[in-house]
């Protein structure tokens, strides 16, 4: 079923249950956003795409990430309110991490120069993509939310070495602050902030190194492939067929 | 007998919603939630390790750590708090050699906050060992610590 | 215990408890709520016992009950049928108790209340002035069942209102008497019950929750603690209407984990309930099925939040999530949800009972009815007090509470907890009740009610919320996490003297971004402790930030001892009991304290005798 809403004073047609950060995107208006990812459930926890919405003749602020539309309702995504929201939402982050392309790139557009707060340095700033994208698309539960408040963290259980991590590195790609990094040294691969060290498996074939053992078996598990599947790597595969 | 993670699952069945109660009774058993226990009610809920680390390092009541053999328990709800438990505290920091969340080197003294035990007009209280002490100020602490060396 | 089939075969074994209750026969009531047990009330209770065997006085009875809500005096003991009341009661005056008030009829002077500054005894529980302002419809119960008696309740008329709703009244019917009383949410948010009900009993749906939320989380509040350990049927009660009302299928009762004699008396009541055939299927052979469980915390006040209570339930953390998602459509597991406080529920039975009509006539037009406080901190008279919405904080803190200890003045009260506001002098006269708090920058709140003197400091009031708060965010927001420290940050460098004026502005900033940004409730409120202090005390806030002085004498770095060698008599009392060696002198001679060695704790100021120290 169709809803109209207005953004911003022009009226669009939208589908019922479509947030109001996909309708926006639909209708080429920006909204800035650090926690969302179009395949990860919405999160609502960096705060920063909170817009104005007006229901019923009332005002009410509010994420767009998880606001599914099924009225027609008005939605205002740059007032003064919101504005304030947003660079005082920057400025706490920027106290937090100033390291961030992302987070830099923002402050420049919202005219930040530098945070009222005292630097407390820390290059996350738990947004929770590494550990969304871990449990909810790949699957391996690798890291998690730890403690609470202030002492938030995201770590493998334990602190310990991430027994569950598949060495996929979709934390890496996801990650705003690039805190996380994968590397490859010849017979390793290495995540260093989850202590993971992931032997790498050679082709029977050409006896090159190609992928890490652990994780060529979780895969062949998750798709129930044959046993022998991974035993080539990928080119010698492909000339095999 | 030990309580193992065995006697948990007869107890509550393997009910992943009952986590919250199966590791109350491990910490209330063991003073502290072990690091296999944790992995052995994973593996036989059949849950992710992440999901029982989470839980059990984002509630109060849990430990990973084995909490020393006396609690010494500083009640600083508003009440108490306006009562001046703030110097209480700092003076049993201060004969214990330790801050509040800390337990001795010796293993013998866990010094802890709570949030309010009811017991208001008591206030400010200290609570050694599940025993309440009431109208506490900051001379008694020399005193009780006492009964405790 | 026979299971019970119908409202008939209820009143009928009704009529046998009451009969087996002689009215005539000497009851010694003890309180023996978590309160009175720090009191040691539980050695009283073994010795009356013990002494009235000893005595062969079988006839006589002793009836540990929940909290009667006079702690600051307990331990309790009421002697029934009479009511002579005894205060401060230890073990050693049980023989006297015995043999000359139980066995002659003869009161205990020492024993008995008296007005602080007269020489009046008072000698019944009805005319002590604490329980005699109060009205007392919820929480009176309390001090005339054994919570662990499924019969108590019932002699005193517990289950009528189940009876009556489940044989003639319709769950519409029972709606709509919630509906009319104008019963508002007890746990804080004020919101209107009945019309909570109605949203969830609208959508369909074969099972739905009614939750209890006995989270409990405010520092100082202890009513819905001692209701549970108290009066647990009154709660079980409610919970059945409301889940007739609702067509729910299913409760649990959430305890938060701090709380094991409440966790303990309901699970006695629960089962007992069962076992009667009131929980469970075909109730009073209604063909109404309904049963409830425990769900106990882990020690998070976040988890008093509906949401987070929930996830909790399911056996996630304590993480709220947003505010457009409905409880009443999808809550626990999805399905629709009613969650109400403890004296929320407990209300609905004497509601059913007693029509909302009557339950109207008590209170305000906006506020029906009454509200359990716990009035804690300098007050005189500390404990739970019932009082009907509309009655005066004046009233509440002076003329039930006695007023402030020592004679001092009176500051500010404190309600609402965490997410609730200080009220000042000026405001003692309005009425309690919702809207009137709202208006003068507090909230109700769960109903804690913590009174402060001029030595309490509100810039620490202030900064000792905001410490609370950092700690239990659940820290998923960033508002809320990064946005309470930096907040508390501020707090602390102004008691310590290093706060600058462009601190208040940010702070004030910060507030409100904290308060329009954030996800959930403990976000959204926690600004409110100090924009209350910033509205009321700004002057205070301004003698820390530009004279770098505490006036309350309460901030360590902004303060310092000093003896007045006029008063001192050289008795050398504070030289003793200092931990470092600062306060120092020859005995006879005025002492002095050593400013590069003490460290504040005060010890000097709590010992001299003759008000020698000075806090400057």
């Amino acid at each position: 079923m169709m809803v109209e809403i207005a953004i911003n004073g022009k009226k669009v047609q939208v589908e019922e249950g479509t947030t109001i950060l996909e309708a926006a995107k639909a209708n080429q208006v920006v909204i800035p956003t650090l926690c969302y990812h179009e395949l990860l459930e919405p999160y609502g926890a960096c705060r920063l795409c909170q817009v104005e919405v007006i229901k019923n003749g009332r005002r009410t602020l509010t994420t767009s990430c998880n606001y599914p539309i099924t009225d027609p309702i008005e939605v205002e995504t740059d007032t003064e309110k919101v504005r304030k929201v947003r660079r005082m939402v920057l400025k706490l982050l920027l106290a937090r991490c100033n390291t961030s392309p992302k987070l830099n790139q923002l402050a420049v557009e919202y005219g930040i120069e530098s945070s009222p707060f005292e630097l407390h340095y820390d290059d996350c700033i738990l947004c929770g993509l590494c550990e969304r994208v871990c449990r909810e698309i790949v699957g391996a539960n690798a890291i998690t939310f730890a403690q609470r408040g202030t002492e938030r963290v995201v770590v493998p259980p334990f602190g310990e070495e991430a027994e569950s991590c598949i060495g996929c590195g979709a934390c890496v790609y996801v990650c705003p602050t690039n805190a996380i990094q994968i590397q490859e040294n010849g017979e390793e691969k290495i995540i260093d902030r989850w202590s993971r060290v992931l032997k790498l498996r050679t082709c029977s074939e050409c006896g090159m190194e190609f992928a890490p053992d652990f994780q060529l078996r979780f895969i062949q598990k998750k798709y129930d492939l044959p046993e022998d599947f991974f035993d080539l790597c990928r080119d010698c595969r492909a000339m095999k067929k | 007998m030990e309580l193992t993670v065995k006697d948990i699952i007869v107890k509550y069945g393997s009910d992943p919603s009952q986590i919250i109660a199966m590791l109350q009774d491990i910490q209330s058993a063991k003073r502290y939630l072990p690091e296999e226990d944790l992995r052995g009610l994973a593996a036989a809920l059949e849950i992710p390790l992440t999901r029982v680390y989470r839980i059990a390092t984002f509630f109060k009541a849990f430990s990973l750590e084995p909490k020393g053999e006396h609690i010494i328990s500083v009640c600083v709800g508003t009440a108490c708090h306006v009562r001046g438990s703030d110097r209480i505290l700092d003076e049993l920091e201060r004969q214990l050699g330790i801050a509040s969340g800390e337990t001795s080197s010796d293993q013998k003294f866990s010094l802890e906050t709570v949030n309010c035990l009811g017991a208001c007009a008591l206030g400010p209280v200290v609570v050694t060992d599940q025993e309440y002490h009431g109208d506490m100020t900051p001379g008694q602490v020399k005193k009780l610590m006492e009964n405790y060396r | 215990m026979k299971r019970i089939q119908s409202a008939q075969g209820l009143e009928a074994y009704r009529q046998e408890c009451v009969a087996a209750r002689d009215p005539q026969r000497t009851v010694i009531t003890i309180c023996a709520g978590t309160g009175c047990q720090a009191h040691g009330c539980s050695n009283v209770v073994d010795a009356m016992q013990q002494e009235l065997d000893k005595q062969g006085l079988d006839q006589v009875e002793v009836k540990a009950t929940g909290c009667h809500g006079f702690c600051e005096r307990g331990p309790l003991v009421v002697i029934n049928p009479q009511g002579v009341f005894y205060n401060k009661v230890k073990v050693e005056d049980v023989p006297e108790i015995i043999a000359k008030t139980v066995q002659k009829g003869k009161v205990i002077e020492s024993l008995l209340y008296a007005l602080p500054g007269s020489e009046e005894k008072i000698s019944l529980e009805k005319d002590v002035p604490f329980y005699k302002l109060q009205k007392r419809i919820i929480f009176g119960s309390n001090g005339l069942i054994d919570p662990t008696s499924i019969d108590d309740y019932l002699a005193i008329g517990g289950y009528q209102a189940l009876a009556k709703a489940l044989t003639d009244m319709t769950a519409a019917g029972v709606l709509d008497e919630v509906i009319s009383s104008g019963l508002r949410g007890r746990g804080g948010g004020g919101f209107p019950t009945g019309r909570k009900w109605e949203s969830t009993r609208n959508v369909e749906s074969e099972v739905k929750y009614v939750i209890c939320n006995a989270d409990e989380g405010d520092p100082g509040a202890y009513m819905d603690r001692s209701l549970l350990e108290g009066n647990p049927h009154a709660v079980i009660e409610g919970m059945l209407l409301g889940a007739y009302a609702v067509d729910a299928t299913d409760g649990y009762v959430y305890v938060r984990h701090e709380y094991p004699l409440a966790v303990a008396n309901l699970t006695i009541a629960i089962d007992a309930a069962r076992k009667m055939g009131l929980l469970g299927q075909n109730i009073l052979g209604s063909g109404f099925n309904f049963d409830i469980k425990i769900s106990r915390g882990g020690g998070a006040f976040v988890c008093g939040e509906s949401s987070a209570l929930i996830a909790s339930i399911e056996g996630q953390v304590g993480e709220p999530r947003a505010k457009h998602i409905h409880m009443a459509e999808s809550g626990l597991w999805g399905k629709p949800t009613v969650l109400n406080n403890v004296e929320t529920w407990a209300n609905i039975p004497v509601i059913i009972d007693k029509g909302a009509k009557w339950f109207r006539s008590i209170g305000t037009k906006g506020s029906p009815g009454t509200k359990i406080f716990s009035l804690v901190g300098k007050v005189n008279n500390s404990g739970l007090v019932e009082v009907p919405m509309g009655i005066s904080l004046r009233e509440i803190i002076f003329d039930i509470g006695g007023g402030i200890p020592g004679g001092r003045a009176f500051k500010a009260v404190q309600t609402g907890g965490p997410s609730g506001g200080c009220i000042p002098e000026e405001h003692l006269d309005i009425q309690v009740d919702f809207d009137e708090l709202g208006k003068v920058g507090s909230m109700m709140g769960s109903g804690g009610m913590i009174v402060m003197d001029d030595r309490t400091c509100m810039v620490d009031v202030a900064k000792y919320f905001l410490n609370f708060l950092k700690g239990e965010s659940c820290g998923k927001c960033t508002t809320c996490r990064e946005g309470i420290l930096r907040m508390y940050e501020i707090l602390d460098r102004i008691t310590r003297g290093e706060g600058e004026l462009s601190d208040l502005e940010l702070l004030e900033e910060l507030a409100f971004v904290v308060q329009e940004g954030s996800m959930c409730g403990l976000g959204k409120t926690a600004p409110n402790p100090v924009l209350s202090t910033l509205r009321y005390f700004r002057d205070e806030y301004l003698a820390h930030i530009i004279d770098k002085k505490c006036p309350a004498g309460v901030c360590k770095d902004l303060i310092h001892f000093e003896i007045d060698p006029d008063a001192c008599t050289g008795c050398h009392k504070c030289a003793r009991v200092c931990p470092v060696g600062a306060a120092h002198g020859k005995k006879k001679e005025p002492h002095e304290i050593d400013q590069e060695k003490c460290i504040k704790c005060g010890m000097c100021y709590d010992a001299c005798k003759f008000d020698a120290v000075k806090i400057i």
